[in-house]
């Protein structure tokens, strides 16, 4: 195996492998991809060392275009899949690739239990609403009265909002961006990749087969400063395209209030990624476009410890109390007699 | 077994009765679940074992956790067959009855052996007990009982008795009463209390006046067999004739255990297991997290769909993987098996079978599961499949599994089932030093831009198992087909069918890597007796005793189900019948008939009990008028 210290500089080209990329044309799954390779070379793991993992849906074929290692696992269990490899391979850097059928729908409970055991992954959920390699029903995110193949009177299942799960789930790093805003969506992802611990990524992807336009209020040029947030730790809730709204606290809930006319920047609420307590980033969370701007950007970064680091923890500890293991001696640890 | 008397009564050197000598008996210890006799069949079995005996033994559970006190649904029991001669089963019918309550006595009555021994917990047969257990009048009261010869002691009144002077509170008094049976039935069968003193020292010393409680009732129930008239003779065993060497004893998810540490070792390769508890299986994760020195990582996972998927990430990153479970949850596994198959990753899925179909019997044991494993996933998804006979022989079955996972780059399924994962047997102690490696091959790095091919073939036709962290290495591998050689995602129809073909060519050639069968008994004639897994010991116990009696019949044991060995098909036509006894409805049995064309007979049982050899017997004898 190399040791090589001196790692080359790696190019986003280095981390495109030789297949044709089979999505859409036009799907946001696109961009994603274009920015995961951009922040890739600056990790300074050499490409030997990542592994991607998947379940299924269109996302989930993401593996297939990068040139690194990569499983394309079944529905759902990527998360399983990648807890087994990295618990078992901690120098490995481990992403997982998913949706919102796949990461919520047949795979929530793995997802629920990689987020509360923080291990050392990064997790992506793609979130275009929809089932789009099924071609077209509705999704766990799909909102109410959503008319597709499947609900042609509308959806009745209230919708999960994927951030609040993995608030829920004790998530330590948890956060969203939007597949056009290709700035911010780099920056996410480069700094989910730096913390240490499970991180969760949102998406907001636009399916522009089966639901174009689900996050355009998010996305448009017009209307996107006064559709969304921009989080910054420490910096307090200002939105608008003058820069001129922001969310207040009013008890428990937050509340839209306009600068000036008596408000100043201190009466807004303050962003704190680092609050031991979840209950902001979930309040974060439940804010959704037309009530609210809905934010984007980092929600919680905190430390815990990891599940991976925890268990070859446990694993250095037997051997310095019990030694390495010895069979002669295992086999032996009870009662034995002899037959001559 | 009934008992074999040997010699005559002779005078014991230091008790006061005569001892009979016994080629072989069996004891069976019953009482409601809370009654420790999981724990004194396990103490009698570890006497026996190190006074020299051959031992077989069968725990029997209640399916619920904490039935009511003193009903049947309560009742649990623990068998022990030892002898002075090689045994494979734990005796069909019981020599000797321990019944703690009615409910229990009633349960167990039917396998107690006309003339047995039968000692009941008389403190118990009260109203409430006796009503509780369907006696309308107390048993011991009318002629019931008449063809055994019983010994009702009051175990309650003199266990309190004996630890009066602790100061203990009569529940936990009570608590000794296993103790005290224990002490009885080990003077009944001139058995040594050291090892069971040895044993109180360890689990109690902490609280020193359960210690001296336990020790009290063991000894008096001792002393009562000893003076009181009511037993007239004491029993003996001798010593069987095992091959030398050091002797411990073991149960089968013990050795399932071991021999996955062991394969570990062997093949240098760090073992990770994928888990959800389920019985009768989850011994094996209980005794594997204690080994965490030997390099082992278990995980209990969320799900089991999450443990075989996780053991297939620890596979991709060059992990031992291992996942167990029993039938409901193997269901659960399928699609990852799948997955496995298709990515070509070793895996090993071991399956502790119990009584089904659905949540089914869970305490109880089955065969049914067979064609589950060779034939229970989505598309053509040829998997191996080996099988323990024994408790011991599950050191030895994953271990061979492991070196055809890694071989043949292939999940393997290794079938046990609840009455050899709970039963026990001595074990001969292996040389740890005589043991070969387990040759694993990993690709070394490609560094001068060639291209790597993660689907070419060895001379096996197995892929290369390459490593994340190789430099020049990198591959994506997945559920969907793949073009040969390259892995690459290819859905044309010509490349379908070659690996199709090729994913069996590659598990059927492992026929030619394992040992050919081998027959006991006549090569050809009348009757060839073909049996798998944990029926191994009524089936060759059975042939072996009709053979005795001048009877023409041969035994084969199949540990590999799936290939069959190679020359299993000129085996069966050597024979005018073959007889294919099952704890399911024949499905080794349909699988025979449908790649041999033999018109197999069954003997199929789906009780949630093992096979009593006379049951195999008398059907061999049936096939042979
Ligand atoms: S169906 Fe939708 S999500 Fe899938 S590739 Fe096409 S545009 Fe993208």
């Amino acid at each position: 195996m190399s040791t090589d210290t001196s790692l080359p500089v790696l190019t986003p080209n280095d981390f495109a492998s030789d297949q044709d990329v089979r999505w859409c044309p036009g799907c946001g799954d696109y961009s994603i991809l274009a920015q995961m390779k951009k922040i890739l070379p600056s990790l300074g793991v050499p490409r030997e060392k990542m592994v991607f993992v998947s379940g299924i849906g269109c996302s989930s074929r993401f593996p297939y275009y990068m040139n690194t290692y990569g499983i394309h696992s079944i529905h759902g269990r990527a998360p399983a899949v990648a807890t087994g490899l990295k618990a078992s391979r901690p120098d490995l850097t481990v992403w997982v690739i998913t949706g919102d059928g796949d990461g919520l729908s047949i795979g929530g409970n793995h997802l629920m239990h990689a987020i509360r055991r923080n291990l050392d992954v990064n997790v992506v959920l793609f979130n275009n609403r929809i089932y789009g390699l099924t071609k077209g029903q509705y999704s766990p995110t799909s909102p109410l009265g959503k008319v597709t193949k499947s609900t042609p009177m509308g959806a009745i299942d209230n919708p999960l909002h994927p951030l609040s799960i993995a608030i829920g789930c004790e998530g330590t790093f948890v956060a969203r961006s939007i597949d056009t805003n290709i700035k911010h969506l780099g920056m996410v992802l480069k700094r989910a990749a730096e913390h240490r611990g499970t991180s969760f990524i949102e998406v907001y992807q636009n399916c522009n087969v089966f639901n174009d336009g689900a996050f355009e209020y998010a996305t448009d040029r017009e209307t996107k400063a006064d559709t969304t947030i921009e989080l910054e730790h420490g910096k307090p809730l200002i939105f608008g395209k003058n820069r001129d709204k922001g969310i207040r606290l009013n008890g428990m809930n937050p509340e839209i209030v306009e600068l000036g006319k008596g408000i100043s920047e201190d009466d807004l609420l303050f962003h704190d990624e680092q609050a031991p307590e979840p209950s902001l980033a979930y309040l974060l969370s439940r804010m959704t476009y037309p009530e609210f701007p809905e934010p984007i950007g980092v929600f919680r970064a905190v430390d815990r410890p990891m599940y991976d680091e925890l268990l070859n923890a446990q694993i250095a500890e037997a051997k310095k109390t019990r030694g390495e293991g010895d069979l002669n001696k295992l086999f032996r640890a009870g009662d034995t007699w002899v037959v001559e | 077994m009934a008992t074999s008397t040997g010699v005559s009564a002779r005078e014991s050197k230091h008790a006061s009765k005569p001892v009979v000598d016994l080629v072989a008996a069996t004891v069976r210890f019953c009482g409601d679940s809370g009654d420790g006799m999981q724990l004194a069949g396990n103490q009698f079995t570890n006497t026996s074992a190190l006074a020299g005996n051959d031992i077989a033994t069968f725990p029997d559970f209640p399916a619920e956790i904490r039935a009511p006190r003193g009903t049947k649904a309560g009742v649990s029991g623990f068998q022990i067959h030892f002898a002075a001669k090689e045994i494979f089963t734990p005796g069909d019918q019981v020599d000797a009855l321990v019944a703690m309550n009615p409910a229990a006595l009633v349960t167990n009555l039917g396998d107690l052996v006309r003339g047995g021994i039968l000692v009941v917990n008389k403190d118990a047969f009260d109203d409430k007990g006796l009503k509780q257990a369907g006696y309308e009048e107390s048993p011991l009261e009318d002629r019931t009982l008449s063809a055994y010869q019983v010994f009702p002691v009051e175990i309650t009144r003199l266990t309190r008795l004996a630890v009066e002077e602790l100061g203990l509170g009569v529940k936990e008094a009570d608590r000794c009463r296993n103790f005290y049976a224990m002490g009885l039935v080990f003077w009944l069968y001139d058995r040594s209390l050291e090892p069971t003193l040895r044993y109180i020292e360890a689990k109690f010393g902490k609280r020193p006046e359960v210690a001296e409680a336990n020790r009290r009732a063991l000894r008096a129930g001792y002393n009562y067999g000893e003076t009181t008239e009511a037993f007239a003779s004491q029993f003996r065993v001798h010593k069987a004739e095992l091959a030398p060497g050091t002797y411990r004893n073991i149960m089968g998810n013990e050795a399932t255990a071991y021999g996955l540490i062991t394969a570990s070792i062997r093949s240098k390769c760090e073992l990770f297991l994928g888990s959800y508890p389920i019985t009768p299986a989850s011994d094996i994760l209980h005794e594997l997290s204690r080994h965490k020195n030997f390099n082992v990582r278990t995980f209990q996972a969320e799900d089991e769909i999450a443990a075989v998927t996780a053991a297939i990430g620890a596979s991709f990153g060059g992990a031992m993987a291992v996942t167990t479970s029993s039938g409901p949850g193997i269901a659960l596994k399928q699609e990852g098996i799948g997955l496995a198959v298709m990515t070509e990753l070793p895996l090993l899925i071991i399956n502790v079978q119990r009584g089904g179909p659905s949540t089914g019997l869970p305490t109880k044991t089955e065969q049914a599961d067979l064609l589950q494993a060779v034939c229970g996933r989505n598309g053509e998804c040829p998997v191996p499949v080996i099988a323990a006979r024994s408790p011991a022989d599950c050191f030895d079955v994953v271990q061979e599994a492991w070196r055809i996972a890694t071989r043949y780059m292939t999940p393997v399924f290794v079938l046990s089932d609840g009455y050899i994962a709970n039963g026990s047997e001595p074990w001969k102690i292996p040389d740890v030093k005589a043991m070969p490696p387990l040759e694993i091959k990993h690709p070394s790095p490609l560094t001068n831009g060639e291209e790597f091919h993660p689907y070419q073939r060895d001379e096996r036709l197995a892929r290369p198992w390459a490593l994340p962290g190789t430099p020049g290495l990198m591959h994506r591998i997945g559920g969907l087909e793949k073009q040969d050689i390259t892995g690459n995602v290819n859905y044309e129809p010509a490349n379908h069918q070659h690996m199709v073909d090729l994913r069996a060519r590659k598990v059927a050639n492992i026929a030619q890597d394992i040992p050919p069968q081998v027959v006991s008994g006549p090569p050809r004639g009348k009757l060839l007796v073909l049996s798998w897994g944990g029926t191994y010991g009524a089936c060759a116990t059975a042939a072996s005793e009709v053979q005795a009696q001048g009877g023409s019949v041969a035994h084969a044991h199949l540990r590999y189900l799936n290939p069959f060995p190679a020359n299993l098909g000129e085996i069966l036509h050597r024979y005018e019948k073959v007889l294919i006894p099952e704890l399911n409805r024949g499905q080794l049995r349909l699988l025979v008939r449908g790649e041999f064309l033999v018109d197999a007979a069954g003997l199929n049982k789906v009780q949630g009990k093992p096979f009593s050899v006379f049951e195999v017997v008398d059907k061999i004898n049936e096939l042979l008028r």
